[in-house]
């Protein structure tokens, strides 16, 4: 791609200091996102999906967390170097993240339109907005989503709304407060899965709307597939594999990603889903070498020892593993 | 599924185990070691006092003019009272009149107060539930010093019915406690199961419910140990628990207190002894609370 | 209006608890051994006065007449006279009372105010020396009992330094502003008279701060624990990462939610210590209807005691109730009835 991209993550570590030792969550997160583009990320809970996006944002709870080393260029820029101000402009007006929890990512005591009046508020162009301004401006992204009697919405509390309007409400704020780049994490899955149906579809129309780059995080390769253009596989802290999804889907080359899609049910044709054998690693005394090898089918000697680096197999097709090394190919 | 299965021959070395980990959660705040290290004490004095007091004879009616009002010295490290008695000695005498009432207190009032709060809990929604509630909001309904006062006073002062008096203040706290569990436990499939099967409710309360109630219950009665005897300190204090000349802690205080403050160390050090006591089953029981705090995943 | 409901009916079962709560009062009152009769007249008095007392005051009456006639006057504020200051007890608790509950409005402002502003910088710094200072404070304050503190500022600042006063709610010379609400303070302030205001506030200090620390160390662990529990919670995470600047957030969006158990605790704090008030009353001579009952109940005069009680626990009540409002508008969760959604 000749255009810089819009979101670059280099190497990126992070570590959780705790009780007994330091875990190391992020070993050498590499990740782009370029404009226009829709980006899946996909892994089983606990690899570090939602630590990758919340340290794009720096909202991860620095005591115990710490980020020893790495890159994260957002339009050029490092935000891991950028000052209070640049990071909030970053925050109110480039990148915003709707979180997994609806409810847990509303505050309960204050109402709807406190909370979306402020986010109205402490974006670059609010600060000089009457109240009454605001409370207009706070109305439409309500609209956007498609909630019922906004008005009435910005005078309620969350505990008066379901689990798909909390949603709703979440996905509205993040449209005030974000141009370029919205991460969606794994959005919808708290709810009935009719209600996240409608989150996604909601979610798509928006994105085809405003025009802005998503980063997209779940573990359903079945959403991956209807609302991505290149996806990323991740596990255990790095990225394993990311090409273009309908290749991904096609040619399918890390074996944990071989494991992901064998493990979905198939509603038609025999055999029962084999899962994936072993559990994720403990963070604490990581695997050396490649952090898969334990569970791996086809570990070799070399896995153990090094972690592989990423190889490249034709356009967009990247994956971190020794098969593909030069050599020990055998596809 | 309950906690039965401890009571099979293979769970010996599980239990060892166990012990292993609870220590491990308990010793984690080096504070808790402070707090056991410091009730362990004030246990051993109290018990050994006769044996460890420089001058056990003190603790009782005991007058040497001689000696009075001395200040801090070898012979008499926390000073001697008006009539010439060692307070560092009466302070490990304190120590048994301390620890008595918060032993007694919580013997008299866990028991029936977790009962009915079992009953009250298995019984939700009933009247028995209401009736038992009620009464208990009763008692909760005075602010907290003011019964034992009035029981106090009604009776002739002494320790005795000060226990009694802070007893029938304080087993509320335990009935509200245990209904708060045994309400949420009580729809609990394993307690659902034991009905199915025809158990009585007696054996479903005490068998089923109680195990699993254990925990906080514990923690609080460790907790309880230091208010209780920082209210019994009080109550000593205005005259309605140890009755001078006994060496009650409260009582010492209160004994020192005209003659403040040129004789300081009669009132001084009995207060900080007070405090000592308390502070000790605090952290105690901030271990206790630490230890059996669900492990975090 | 749900408020209104939520009043009514508390208000309904405090009136129920009232009732058992006189029960019980009245009851403990009458089995104390001892003739009433004989104890208000003296032990010279002939037995033809005491007979003719127990009359008048109904002891020869079945038990639950005597209840009826005491909780009947009780209603209308007549609780008797008092054996020991020989006049109305309701007179008796009209002067005391305002003085306990000036030190303890005084020792509640202190609790509060002090106890979050630590609480907070506690939490904000959580770990650090400040953290831990404040943490070992807390813990000392909560272990030592009221009249440890109190003798101790006696000894420290009264006596020894010599700062302040010792004793009583202002100093003898000057003269006590016309009586609005009894509390000195307030009333010298609505009279004008800067003086003794001061003077009162000065007072105030000492005995305030002793009732105080207890609570005071209650309410700083409380806040701590609460706004660090808050701040790792994803809606704070969340109103970051959309762009609210993080003074906005602490001051608003975390003190909030930080604050309802504190203020839960507070309120009970604040009404035991209009009984416990006593331990400092006495030792800083204080005139106030805690040390006064005490008094009743070491003398043994039935009707001061009763009085006390019932009044201690009728305020008891109201605050509770109070705290439940305060409680319940900070936090819609309590007043919402989940499920009123759309």
């Amino acid at each position: 791609m000749s255009t810089p991209p819009l979101l670059e993550i280099k190497d990126l570590h992070v570590h959780f200091d705790v009780y007994g030792g330091t875990l190391k969550v992020l070993d050498g997160v590499n990740f782009t996102v370029h404009s226009g583009e829709k980006v899946g990320l996909v892994g089983e809970t606990g690899c570090g999906k939602t630590t990758t996006m919340k340290s794009i944002l720096r909202i991860l709870p620095v005591p115990p967390a710490r980020i020893p080393s790495g890159e994260i260029h957002f339009k050029g820029q490092d935000v891991l170097k950028m000052g209070e101000d640049e990071l909030r402009q970053v925050r109110s007006e480039g990148i915003s993240m709707i979180f997994q929890d609806p409810t847990a990512a509303l505050n309960p005591v204050f109402t709807i339109g406190q909370q979306l009046g402020a986010v109205v508020k402490y974006s670059m162009e609010g600060k000089k907005l009457s109240k009454k301004e605001i409370r207009e401006r706070a109305i439409i992204p309500l609209k956007e989503v498609a909630l019922p009697d906004p008005e009435r919405m910005l005078d309620s509390y969350p505990i008066q709304l379901s689990g798909g309007m909390r949603q709703r409400v979440c996905i509205a704020m993040a449209l005030v407060a974000s141009r370029e780049l919205l991460i969606a994490d794994e959005p919808g899955t708290s709810l009935d899965v009719t209600i996240e149906d409608q989150i996604l579809r909601l979610l798509r129309r928006l994105v085809e709307e405003k025009n802005v780059s998503v980063i997209h995080i779940t573990h359903t390769l079945g959403v991956v597939r209807e609302t991505t253009d290149r996806v990323y596989v991740m596990y255990a802290g790095r990225m394993v594999e990311v090409a273009d999804t309908e290749e991904l889907f096609a040619n399918p080359l890390h074996p944990y990603t071989h494991g992901l899609m064998d493990a979905v049910p198939r509603l038609t044709g025999g055999g029962i889903a084999d899962g994936i054998p072993g559990r994720i690693p403990d963070y604490l005394n990581p695997p050396l070498g490649c952090r898969f090898h334990p569970r791996c089918p086809q570990a070799m000697d070399i896995c153990r020892r090094e972690k592989p680096a990423f190889y490249k197999l034709g356009d967009n097709h990247e994956v971190a593993c020794f098969l593909y090394q030069e050599g020990h190919r055998d596809h | 599924m309950t906690a039965q299965t401890k009571s099979l021959p293979l769970a010996r070395s599980k239990a060892r185990e166990n012990l292993g980990r609870n220590w491990y959660k308990f010793s984690r705040n080096p504070m808790s070691i402070v707090g056991l290290i410091t009730v362990s004490l004030v246990v051993f004095l109290a018990v050994f006092a006769p044996l460890v007091a420089p001058h056990p004879k003190h603790a009782s009616a005991f007058v040497d003019f001689a000696n009075a009002s001395r200040s801090p010295c070898r012979t008499y490290p926390f000073g001697t009272d008006v009539v010439g008695r060692d307070i560092l000695s009466r302070i490990f005498f304190g120590f048994r009149f301390s620890l008595v009432m918060g032993v007694v207190v919580l013997a008299l009032v866990v028991p029936p107060g977790v009962t009915l709060g079992l009953i009250a809990g298995y019984n939700q929604g009933t009247w028995l539930d209401t009736v038992i509630m009620r009464i208990t909001d009763i008692f909760l309904a005075v602010p907290p010093l003011v019964l034992a006062l009035a029981i106090c006073s009604v009776l002739t002062p002494n320790l005795f019915n000060a226990m009694i008096a802070v007893s029938l203040m304080w087993w509320p706290w335990y009935t509200r406690l245990v209904y708060g569990l045994a309400s949420t436990l009580r729809n609990e499939f394993f307690v659902n199961s034991a009905e199915a099967i025809g158990a009585s409710e007696a054996h479903i309360i005490f068998r089923e419910i109680l195990p699993n109630c254990i925990s906080p219950i514990f923690t609080k009665m460790s907790l309880d140990m230091g208010w209780v005897i920082l209210i019994g300190s009080s109550l000593s204090f205005v005259g309605l628990g140890v009755q001078p000349p006994r060496p009650g802690l409260g009582t010492m205080v209160a004994d020192g207190a005209r003659y403040l403050p040129d004789q300081w160390w009669i009132s001084v050090f009995p207060a900080l002894a007070i405090v000592v006591i308390v502070l000790g089953f605090n952290l105690l029981g901030d271990g206790l609370r630490d230890m059996f705090a669900a492990e975090e995943v | 209006m749900k408020t209104m409901a939520f009043i009514a009916r508390r208000v309904v079962h405090s009136i129920f608890v009232l009732f058992g709560l006189s029960l019980v009062i009245f009851t403990i009152s009458r089995i104390m051994p001892g003739d009433p009769a004989r104890m208000a007249v003296g032990a010279r008095a002939p037995q033809w006065v005491v007979d003719n007392l127990r009359e008048q005051m109904h002891l020869n009456d079945p038990l639950y007449a005597q209840y009826y006639y005491w909780l009947r006057d009780a209603l209308h504020g007549d609780f008797g006279i008092s054996l020991v200051t020989r006049r109305p007890v309701a007179d008796d608790i009209k002067e005391f009372f305002p003085a306990t509950f000036e030190l303890a409005l005084f020792a509640g402002i202190i609790m509060g105010g002090a106890g979050i502003l630590l609480g907070t910088v506690s939490a904000r710094h959580k770990d650090k020396w400040i953290d831990n200072v404040v943490r070992v404070i807390s813990y000392l304050g909560v272990v030592t009992p009221s009249f440890v503190f109190a003798i101790l500022f006696l000894l420290l600042f009264g006596m020894t330094l010599n700062w302040m006063p010792t004793m009583g709610r202002i100093s003898t010379g000057l003269s006590r502003p016309s009586v609005v609400t009894g509390l000195i303070t307030i009333d010298a302030l609505l009279a004008g008279d800067l003086a003794v205001f001061f003077d009162a506030l000065w007072h105030l200090i000492l005995p305030g701060i002793a009732l105080a620390m207890g609570g005071l160390a209650q309410e700083a662990r409380i806040t701590r624990s609460t706004m660090s529990d808050n701040l790792t919670k994803d809606y704070i995470a969340s109103e970051r990462s959309l762009g609210i600047p993080e003074k906005v957030i602490m001051r608003k969006f975390l003190l909030k939610p930080s604050l309802i158990p504190t203020i839960s605790i507070l309120g009970l704090d604040f009404a035991a210590t209009l009984g416990s008030a006593f331990l400092v009353e006495l030792i800083f001579n204080w005139p106030g209807i805690s040390r006064y009952g005490i008094n009743a109940m070491l003398r043994k005069d039935l009707n001061a005691i009763a009085a006390v009680i019932m009044i201690l626990g009728v305020v008891f009540i109201i605050v509770n109730i109070l705290v439940d409002l305060v409680v319940a508008q900070l936090d819609p969760r309590i007043r919402l009835a989940p499920g009123r959604g759309e």
